[in-house]
């Protein structure tokens, strides 16, 4: 599943043609003088969500986890990923989002970040995983203010791609926020 | 050359400290009515490698101060002067000194000259007093007149050295080429060679200088410290500083030293060398700094480890070998054999195993060694008279456990010094010796290592312990407390037993600081005391943090590990041992003992317990920190040993759980942390009531 992504990502990327365009941090990656950010895509109850693809460490299919006693519910329990121990965040719960059974076509995608110049990594469980899209920095928009009503702290920015929004995620806030760095 | 010379910088360090150490212990183990001519000679052979050295690599600040105490203790081991208790003071005094210098040195900081100065004119002062000998270059700096006025003045410009050695200075081993290095430390260096003065080729001696230099240094430098560079050659050579300022040089000259280099003359080819330095100064700088960053992870292994280690590879290559071997043509017949080697594997990597810990183990020496120093530094100024036994320095323990054992146990002895160990005059009072004992033990039982510090003093007295407590409101009027839970409050934060705060412990955050750190290493600390006899402090540790023997044990369909260690037994219960304590304590009675109960299925939240009546599960007997208590899981499964993974490493700590370890079939099991359960079963208790 993972192979055509990394086929996506090696992919070459086209240089900018506007030269006076500030870069954000999620461009990092590809240099100075793309403007553009990939965005790996992944549906949740029929809604569409983006993680910067340099965050993302591979995607691989549900498996039984170790439950961690006296957690939240929705931090389901650490895998065994090649000798490390992981934790595992139902996405689905995590945002107040109907459980879904986890079936073999449930993915679950291990994001890294760097804290303290220590690597972490996650996996979050989602639906599915859809797409790489190329998303142009400038035409992210800031998440609408909800108040209290809708939680947008997770939320870095929303773009637009087929005519579908996507909701881009903030990694590194995400799992700050799950308790990876600091107990909730 | 010096790139080269960089390399070495770690092992003189280590070197160096531990001279320093051997100086030390020899130092206090000088018997003022007897001295031991061969401990006086380890003492200095000590410091003469330490200034033979620093001197090779440069440190001119340690070699010269080593020097000073090298003669005073060349002239107690030819006996030309009298140990005396206040001689050893200056060089133990001096020992410290030479210590902070070498670690800044280490650390790349400065020195801290004004210190050494003051130390230095100790030395010379002990020195002088006796004798005659005025072998004191300090004396000589200080006599210089700008150099009082100019300490802490610093130049931007830098300065202008004009530096002719005499004929004879190569002859008392005084080298140049070091001293432009260290000037080459402080800023921009240009050396400029005068050769004029060289002889003809057949009448030129190599071993004397002729040449003269003109150097420029240009930097933020006091000029204070420039003298201290020449501080040694000041009687051997004629210079003159100037601030490049005065001699209106303007930066911009400053070029590359222009330097004639004489193929028959010994200095300038090095002359030469360092001018070229000036160029790659940034880049040994960053070799520097790497090194120094990558010296807290060295360890020292005895070869012996090692050559085990070559021999169990060895013999795991053979098992490995004689099984795909057979499992090229395997029949139904070599069914045994192959159980045979796979057993003979088992053996193999445990053995393998063993030995790769054996190479973190260190000897705990390594800690005590320090602790005769403290005890004599603490006794001496509070006037008692304590004597330290040790014993079992060499039990060895896990190179983690050495670092970070050391406070706690620091800790553990300034209390013994300070609140244990009585006045002399008390003690004859109360007809003991008017000497204290301190006793440093360290041993292994079972799969732990325990560290004892046990004195001799007035003990621990419970009642006053309770008064006290009640005082700070750590505990009610209503509390019972058993004699051990009052020795326990001790290390309660908060609470100090001293009468009055001492600069040397009484402040009341020792002792909870102690038991937290050994509660990090996964130990337990326990206090056994006696009124008026003394008082025990035992430490327990593991072996080692990296693997422990666990039991596997399951609830519902979940497993778990219960380190081994903390299991003292497992048992069916039957229903006239459990009782209820106010209809919710569970609790059973084990041999006259009534221990609390902890459902795991109800503490840990585990679904679907195939046990729930407690008859009919297993309860296992576990103990932290002297507490008991009866576990209740479903089923034992087995034991094994497991290699401890760290949860925190990408998630956070769990309460009731030190970590993780991956079974055979590759999935997660939680290592269970029995004092971190007791804890959670207490709140959960206090949640019901509430």
């Amino acid at each position: 599943m993972s192979e055509p992504i990394n086929d996506i990502i090696k992919r070459e990327v086209k240089p900018a043609t506007d030269s006076g365009f500030t870069l954000s941090e999620q461009n990092f990656g590809f240099g100075n003088q793309s403007n553009l950010t990939q965005y790996l895509t992944f549906s949740l109850n029929h809604d569409e969500y983006g993680v910067d693809i340099l965050k993302v460490q591979e995607i691989r299919s549900w498996e039984p986890v170790s439950r961690i006693p006296n957690v939240p519910p929705y931090e389901k329990g650490v895998i065994n990923l090649r000798g490390a121990i992981v934790p595992i965040i139902d996405l689905r719960e995590r945002f107040g989002l109907e459980f879904l059974q986890h079936t073999a076509v449930t993915a679950v995608i291990v994001l890294q970040t760097e804290h303290n110049g220590k690597l972490r990594s996650m996996g979050i469980v989602v639906d599915s995983v859809s797409n790489v899209v190329d998303v142009e920095t400038a035409a992210i928009q800031d998440a609408p203010d909800f108040g209290a009503r809708v939680n947008t702290q997770f939320i870095h920015g929303l773009a637009a791609s087929n005519e579908r929004m996507i909701m881009l995620l903030d990694v590194d806030k995400l799992m700050i926020m799950e308790g990876t760095v600091e107990p909730v | 050359m010096s790139i080269e010379l960089a390399q070495f910088h770690q092992v003189f360090f280590e070197e160096s400290f531990e001279g320093l150490d051997v100086m030390e212990s020899g130092l206090l183990n000088l018997d003022l009515g007897n001295v031991d001519e061969e401990e006086i000679n380890t003492i200095f052979r000590a410091a003469h490698s330490i200034k033979g050295g620093s001197g090779t690599f440069g440190f001119m600040d340690v070699s010269d101060f080593t020097h000073v105490m090298e003669t005073l203790l060349d002239e107690m081991r030819a006996g030309q002067r009298e140990v005396s208790q206040k001689g050893i003071d200056v060089l133990l005094a001096a020992v410290d000194c030479l210590r902070e210098m070498l670690s800044a040195i280490q650390n790349q900081q400065e020195i801290d000259q004004a210190q050494v100065r003051i130390y230095k004119r100790r030395l010379d002062e002990e020195l002088n007093g006796a004798t005659d000998v005025t072998n004191a270059p300090e004396e000589d700096s200080t006599a210089e007149p700008s150099n009082d006025s100019s300490i802490g003045a610093c130049q931007e410009s830098g300065w202008h050295i004009a530096f002719s050695p005499h004929v004879h200075m190569l002859k008392l081993g005084n080298e140049p080429l070091r001293m432009f290095r260290e000037l080459e430390e402080m800023g921009r260096l240009t050396v400029a060679a005068d050769d004029q003065g060289l002889p003809g080729l057949h009448e030129l001696d190599a071993e004397e200088c002729h040449l003269s230099w003109d150097l420029k240094v240009v930097g933020q430098i006091a000029k204070d410290d420039i003298y201290e560079i020449f501080d040694w050659v000041e009687d051997d050579c004629d210079m003159a500083v100037q601030s490049l300022a005065d001699r209106e040089v303007s930066r911009e000259d400053v070029g590359l030293a222009e330097i004639q280099a004489n193929v028959d003359c010994p200095v300038p080819t090095g002359a030469d060398s360092s001018a070229k330095k000036v160029a790659d100064k940034k880049v040994e700088k960053k070799q520097k700094s790497t090194a120094a960053k990558g010296s807290s992870s060295l360890i020292r292994v005895d070869t012996s480890k090692i050559d085990t280690l070559i021999n169990m590879v060895g013999e795991l290559v053979i098992t490995q070998s004689m099984l795909s071997l057979m499992g090229e043509q395997f029949e139904l017949e070599k069914l045994d054999q192959l159980k045979t080697g796979l057993a003979q594997l088992e053996q193999h990597t445990r053995e393998l195993q063993e030995s790769v810990m054996n190479i973190r183990m260190l000897p705990i020496s390594f800690v005590f060694s320090r602790f005769p120093r403290l005890v004599h530094d603490l006794s001496s100024k509070l006037g008692k008279q304590i004597e330290l036994k040790l014993s079992g320095e060499q039990t060895e323990v896990d190179k983690s456990v050495v670092e970070l054992i050391s406070d706690p146990l620091v800790h553990l002895i300034r209390n013994s010094i300070d609140h244990g160990i009585e006045m002399p005059q008390q003690r004859t009072e109360t007809g003991k010796p008017e000497k204290g004992t301190i006793n440093l033990k360290a041993f292994h039982r079972g799969g732990s290592i325990f560290i004892e510090v046990s004195d001799d003093g007035k003990g621990l007295d419970p009642e006053k312990l309770k008064a006290k407590a009640l005082e700070r409101g750590l505990i009610t009027e209503n509390d019972t407390l058993s004699d051990r839970q009052a020795y326990e409050l001790i290390m309660a934060p908060g609470f100090s037993t001293a009468e009055s705060v001492t600069d040397v412990s009484g402040r009341g955050v020792g002792m909870d600081v102690v038991r937290k750190n050994i509660q990090a290493l996964g130990g337990t600390i326990e206090i056994r005391s006696e009124l008026g006899k003394g008082s025990t402090m035992s430490i327990s540790l593991p072996l080692t943090l990296a693997i422990l023997d666990g039991q596997t044990i399951s609830v519902g369909d979940e497993t778990y590990i219960v380190p081994l260690i903390s299991i003292i037994e497992s048992l069916n219960v039957v229903p006239k041992m459990i009782n209820c304590v106010l209809g919710k304590g569970e609790t059973f009675q084990l041999r006259g003992e009534y221990l609390p109960i902890i459902r795991m299925h109800q503490i840990f939240a585990i679904e679907e317990p195939r046990a729930t009546e407690l008859t009919e599960g297993i309860l296992v007997v576990v103990e932290a920190q002297g507490v008991r208590c009866g576990l209740f899981v479903d089923d034992l499964l087995g034991q094994q040993q497991v290699v401890v993974k760290s949860l925190e490493e990408h998630y956070r700590a769990i309460e009731g759980v030190s970590g993780a370890t991956i079974l055979g079939d590759g999935s997660v099991a939680l290592i269970l942390d029995i004092p971190g359960l007791l804890r959670l079963s207490v709140d959960a208790e206090l949640d019901s009531v509430a």
